[in-house]
C-alpha cells in the first residue's frame, strides 16, 4: 500500500564560515526535522557553505502580505533624519 | 534548451491588472510567488521550470551511466560528484516550480507519462569515456550560456535557483573540457575517441537551443514576461562563437563543412542541425527516450517503499512525542 502523502516543505537556513547570521537558501522536501538537516547537508553544503543549519517547517512561517507593502512600510517614508547623512557635519569637525 | 519549445500560455486576465503587471516587470521587479501574476504567467513557468528539473534529473543518466567505468579513482570521485551537483539543480527547480502551485509527486508523474518533457540532449547515448568529456564541454557549456541570462529572469525563485546554478555549473563545463584535453593529448586511438565524440554530440548540442525562434509567438510573449532573456538563435550563435576556439585548441574538427568565420557578423557561420530529427526526438523516439524513462519509473517505483518507510517512522515518532507531553 503506497503512501501517497508528500513529504513536508521545509526552508532552510544556514550560516556561513565568518560568523554572519543564517541566511536562508531555499526549501526541501522530509518527513521530518532530523531529515530536513540530513538533506539540507547533501543539498546546500556540499562545498562546504556552511557550518549550521536550521530547518524550519514552512507552514510554520508568518509572511507580511506582499499586496499591502505599501501601508506597512509607509511610516519609515518620512523619517530621512534615521540615515546618518541627513546631517550635515562640517568638515573641520572631521571623521565622525 | 535545457526548457525547450516552451509553449507560452495566453492570459485571459484583467487587462489593467495584466498591464499593472507589466510595468512591475518592465520596471526590473522581480515577482515572488504571493503576487498576483497571469494565469498564462504561472502556466508557462510550471511548463519551463519543470521541464528544466526534468533535464537535470534524467540528465543523471547518461552520466552514471559511465560511473563504475571511469578511468581512474579520481575521475570516478569527480563524475560522482557532477552527478550530484545534477540532482542539486533538479531540486532547486523543483523547488523553485513548486511555489507556483504545483506539487513535485504531480512534476514527477507527468515526467513519467510524458505530459512533461526533458531536453533532447538527454535521449542521446554515451557511448565512450570521451562522450562524458564532450558532454561536460558542450552540453553543461551550453546550459550555462542558456542559464547564465536566466539569472536575471523576472520569477524570483527560479531567478536565486539559476543563480545557485550558475555556480556550480563551471566546475562541471571546467572537468569535461580536462577530460577532452587528456584525450587529445593522449595516444592516436584516444584523440580518435575524443573525435568521435565530438562528431556525435555536436549537432545534439546545437538542437539544445531549440530551432529558431525568430517569428515564435510563444517566444515573443516569453521574452516579454522576462522568463526567456535572449533568442534561441542569439544564444546558439554564442555558443558556436565561444567553442570552435576551444576545438581547435583541442586539435579537433567541428564536424560541419560550412563552418566558417563571417567578418560582417562578427561570428561564424554554421550549419543548422536536422530539426526533424530534433522533432522526432521531443516526440519520444530519440535513441535512448524510452531507456531514460523506463529508469526513471525504474527509480521511482523502487522507491516508493523507502518513501513509505520514512514517513511512518516520521509519523511515530511525533506520536511518541505527543504521548510524552
Amino acid at each position: 500500500m503506497t503512501d501517497k502523502r508528500e513529504w513536508p516543505l521545509w526552508e532552510i537556513f544556514i550560516r556561513g564560515q565568518h560568523g554572519a547570521s543564517h541566511r536562508h537558501v531555499g526549501s526541501l522536501h522530509a518527513p521530518d526535522a532530523e531529515m530536513a538537516i540530513k538533506h539540507a547537508r547533501d543539498v546546500y553544503t556540499r562545498r562546504r557553505e556552511g557550518i549550521s543549519i536550521w530547518a524550519v517547517p514552512a507552514n510554520s512561517i508568518a509572511a507580511s502580505n506582499p499586496s499591502k507593502k505599501g501601508p506597512l512600510y509607509d511610516p519609515a517614508e518620512d523619517k530621512v533624519y534615521r540615515h546618518p547623512t541627513f546631517f550635515n557635519i562640517p568638515k573641520e569637525v572631521g571623521p565622525m | 534548451m535545457y526548457a525547450q519549445m516552451v509553449k507560452s500560455e495566453a492570459s485571459q486576465d484583467d487587462p489593467v491588472k495584466l498591464a499593472e503587471f507589466q510595468a512591475r516587470i518592465d520596471a526590473g521587479e522581480k515577482i515572488e510567488p504571493k503576487d498576483w501574476m497571469p494565469d498564462g504567467y504561472r502556466k508557462t513557468l510550471i511548463r519551463q521550470i519543470g521541464q528544466h528539473a526534468h533535464s537535470e534529473v534524467v540528465g543523471q543518466l547518461p552520466e552514471g551511466n559511465w560511473v563504475t567505468r571511469a578511468p581512474t579513482l579520481e575521475r570516478k570521485a569527480i563524475l560522482l560528484a557532477k552527478v550530484q551537483d545534477e540532482a542539486g539543480h533538479g531540486l532547486y527547480l523543483y523547488c523553485a516550480a513548486e511555489t507556483l502551485g504545483v506539487s513535485r509527486d504531480e512534476m514527477t508523474e507527468m515526467l513519467l507519462d510524458g505530459r512533461m518533457k526533458y531536453s533532447s540532449i538527454f535521449a542521446y547515448p554515451t557511448l565512450t569515456w570521451a562522450d562524458m568529456g564532450a558532454v561536460g564541454w558542450l552540453v553543461d557549456g551550453a546550459a550555462i550560456m542558456n542559464q547564465v541570462p536566466l539569472q536575471r529572469t523576472s520569477f524570483g525563485p527560479y531567478a536565486r535557483a539559476m543563480i545557485r546554478v550558475c555556480k556550480e555549473e563551471s566546475f562541471h563545463q571546467r572537468q569535461g573540457f580536462d577530460i577532452m584535453m587528456k584525450m587529445c593529448n593522449g595516444t592516436d586511438a584516444q584523440k580518435n575517441m575524443a573525435q568521435d565524440a565530438l562528431n556525435r554530440l555536436w549537432y545534439p548540442s546545437l538542437m539544445m537551443f531549440g530551432p529558431s525562434d525568430k517569428e515564435s509567438v510563444h517566444s515573443t510573449q516569453s521574452m516579454a514576461w522576462k522568463i526567456k532573456i535572449s533568442t534561441n538563435d542569439e544564444l546558439r550563435q554564442k555558443f558556436v562563437d565561444q567553442t570552435v576556439p576551444q576545438a581547435e585548441y583541442l586539435g579537433l574538427s567541428i564536424p560541419d563543412e560550412h563552418l566558417k568565420w563571417n567578418d560582417e557578423k562578427g561570428g561564424y557561420d554554421y550549419s543548422e542541425p536536422d530539426w526533424d530529427e530534433f522533432f522526432d526526438v521531443l516526440k519520444g523516439n530519440g535513441p535512448c527516450s524510452v531507456d531514460r524513462i523506463a529508469a526513471r519509473q525504474k527509480a521511482w517505483d523502487d522507491g516508493a517503499w523507502v518513501r513509505d518507510a520514512m514517513t511512518a517512522h516520521a509519523d511515530k515518532k511525533a506520536a511518541a512525542q505527543v504521548a510524552a507531553e
